[in-house]
């Protein structure tokens, strides 16, 4: 796989400000529909970002974030039903099981020497074990499912993330804004080029001096904790938790079509995917109902098509290219 | 007794920067490496040959860190490092290139040198500094913005050098760095080798096949055959003994 990790140029930063600015203007601009389409798609840059540390900047192939998703969901809401905890102090217990979760994955294989593909398939068994264990973990619900309490809040509580979509989509914005920031600047650290050095060619890296152990550990373990995060918003956004949905691995792959969409290991890549792909998918069920057209399944034969798309006629995601086009990469 | 002994290794061993002692590597039923001695002085250039199938690349390799010898001892500055890790290996300074070249493809020149340069330096910007010096040292300064995939191959091997050279070694490995080179191209190669050696005093460890290159770098040669050492001094006096010879050209060549 060709990858293409320009710098980002003047222009590029101008574009960026452009968007936030208005996507902070946005509950002001969009509908209830427009803004819950919105929230989806800033949550999937997120995770999409944090899926990108571990195979973008480090190349690990994860098929199995769902885990980190579901953890961090489960012990936020667990602490917050059961123990009456806040979620931003449920959130520290969600990044530390996730954290530890990445860190057994990761020492596992790569201890063992598990790699390309194996490593991929032990990230999805991992996921899976997850799903069935927590079908089966009654204490917080089995397969029944685990549900915060739902009441009409007549002001928003950021404190306890009871509130409007109003107050969610500013707090999955800020949350992307983080997340972009914290990989912008990872990929431009001693470990962020350590784990480029790992990505084209471990043996190389190794006799670099590099512990390529120690530096995909970091990967794994910060791209788990990231995700995590999400996996409490996750929680608190839907009110509810069934084992079948959030470890599920249609959730993995819905975590990594953005980024492979967008352009892998560039911290624009996840964004514009995520974007692009949610958008134009709402975008093309909004106009099959239009016409009439309301097949169930339409939303996922264009996700294959576009998918194909990209991946024939843009193979290095569509960021490199636009990046190019706008001229927007310093080189 | 015992410590008359150490004393003496002590003086042997004050300008011997790597030492190998008795290695032996064994792949299944393959003696892939028998037994072989060699020292390499500070300072110096040397060179390792044999025809294919010698051992040259398990040698280096059981030197870089990539596999554990059997047995025998290596050491560096005196202290031992056979069974060591690749990267632990290159911390205590011995730098590598690839027989088959692995630069990092898809980033610039210069990242990849850098890289290696962050080895001894966490500040980013005296990394970057100490890449642009070591790319000048191997000319190839007024490429460094272009990606690595887009260099030609005796570029690409420069790179490594370069690369491998940014991490401060002590000594340098250099696996068949001239193979695939024009003679034109092997030249460059050798006198920037010459004046890194002249200028700031690096060991060289070579295992080549280029003949031209080797009578041209190295002070001392070790032949290989069939995994053990058959000769061993300077490259001229080497290359008429018999037994070399025979294990190049054939046993019909001095019949």
């Amino acid at each position: 796989m060709q990858f293409v990790f320009a710098g980002a140029s003047g222009r590029a930063w101008v574009l960026l400000a452009i968007l936030l600015a208005v996507l902070c203007a946005a509950p002001w601009l969009a509908g209830d529909y427009l803004l819950t389409v919105l929230i989806t798609i800033l949550y999937l840059a997120y995770v999409g970002q944090a899926w990108n540390v571990m195979m973008g900047f480090a190349g690990q192939l994860s098929l199995g974030h769902a885990i980190y998703v579901g953890l961090g969901a489960y012990a936020a809401a667990v602490l917050y039903v059961d123990f009456g905890i806040a979620p931003w102090i449920g959130i520290l217990a969600a990044i530390a099981i996730a954290a530890a979760c990445g860190a057994l994955i990761g020492y596992l294989a790569f201890r063992f020497g598990v790699g390309g593909v194996y490593f991929a398939i032990l990230t999805i068994a991992f996921a899976e074990f997850a799903r069935i264990g927590f079908d089966h973990f009654g204490w917080v619900g089995g397969s029944a499912g685990f549900f915060l309490p739902v009441a009409n809040y007549a002001r928003n509580d950021l404190w306890n993330l009871r509130g409007n979509p109003t107050m969610f989509y500013y707090v999955m914005l800020a949350l992307t804004a983080a997340g972009f920031a914290l990989c912008h600047a990872l990929l431009r650290s001693r470990t962020g080029y350590y784990w480029q050095a790992i990505r084209e060619d471990e043996e190389a890296a190794r006799s670099l001096g590099i512990n390529t152990f120690r530096y995909k550990m970091i990967a794994v373990v910060i791209s788990g904790a990231m995700t995590a995060v999400a996996g409490v918003f996750f929680a608190f956004y839907y009110n509810n938790l069934f084992p079948e949905q959030v470890f599920h691995i249609s959730r993995s792959i819905e975590i990594i079509l953005g980024p492979i969409i967008g352009g892998i290991g560039a911290p624009f890549g996840p964004i514009i995917g995520a974007f692009l792909l949610t958008g134009a998918s709402e975008l093309m069920q909004n106009v099959l109902i239009a016409i009439g057209f309301d097949v169930p399944g339409a939303k996922q034969v264009f996700y294959g098509v576009a998918l194909l798309l990209v991946v024939i006629v843009l193979p290095g995601g569509v960021w490199p290219w636009l990046a190019a086009r706008l001229r927007l990469s310093k080189s | 007794m015992a410590g008359r002994e150490t004393a003496i290794e002590q003086v042997v061993e004050m300008n011997e920067l790597l030492e190998v002692q008795g290695i032996g590597k064994r792949f299944r039923g393959l003696l892939a490496v028998d037994d072989v001695s060699f020292r390499i002085p500070q300072g110096s250039i040397f060179a390792v040959i044999g025809p294919n199938g010698a051992g040259k690349t398990t040698l280096f390799n059981m030197i870089a860190g990539v596999i554990a010898p059997d047995r025998g001892r290596i050491s560096l500055d005196g202290a031992r490092i056979d069974g060591r890790r690749p990267d632990e290996i290159c911390r205590r300074g011995i730098g590598r290139t690839f027989q088959l070249v692995r630069p990092f493809l898809g980033l610039s020149v210069e990242d990849n040198v850098m890289i290696g340069a962050m080895l001894q330096r966490p500040d980013l910007r005296a990394a970057r500094r100490h890449a642009h010096d070591v790319l000048e040292r191997v000319d190839l300064v007024g490429k460094r913005a272009q990606i690595a995939s887009a260099l030609t191959l005796p570029d690409r091997k420069r790179l490594e050098v370069a690369r491998a050279l940014a991490t401060d070694p002590k000594l340098l490995l250099l696996d068949e760095v001239m193979a695939g080179m024009r003679p034109a191209e092997t030249d460059r190669m050798v006198s920037i080798l010459t004046e890194l050696n002249r200028g700031t005093g690096l060991t060289i460890l070579l295992i080549e096949h280029v003949m031209r290159a080797v009578m041209a770098l190295a002070g001392r040669v070790l032949v290989l055959h069939h995994g053990a050492a058959i000769a061993e001094g300077p490259p001229g006096a080497v290359m008429r003994e018999p037994a070399v010879v025979q294990s190049y050209l054939g046993a019909e060549a001095i019949a």
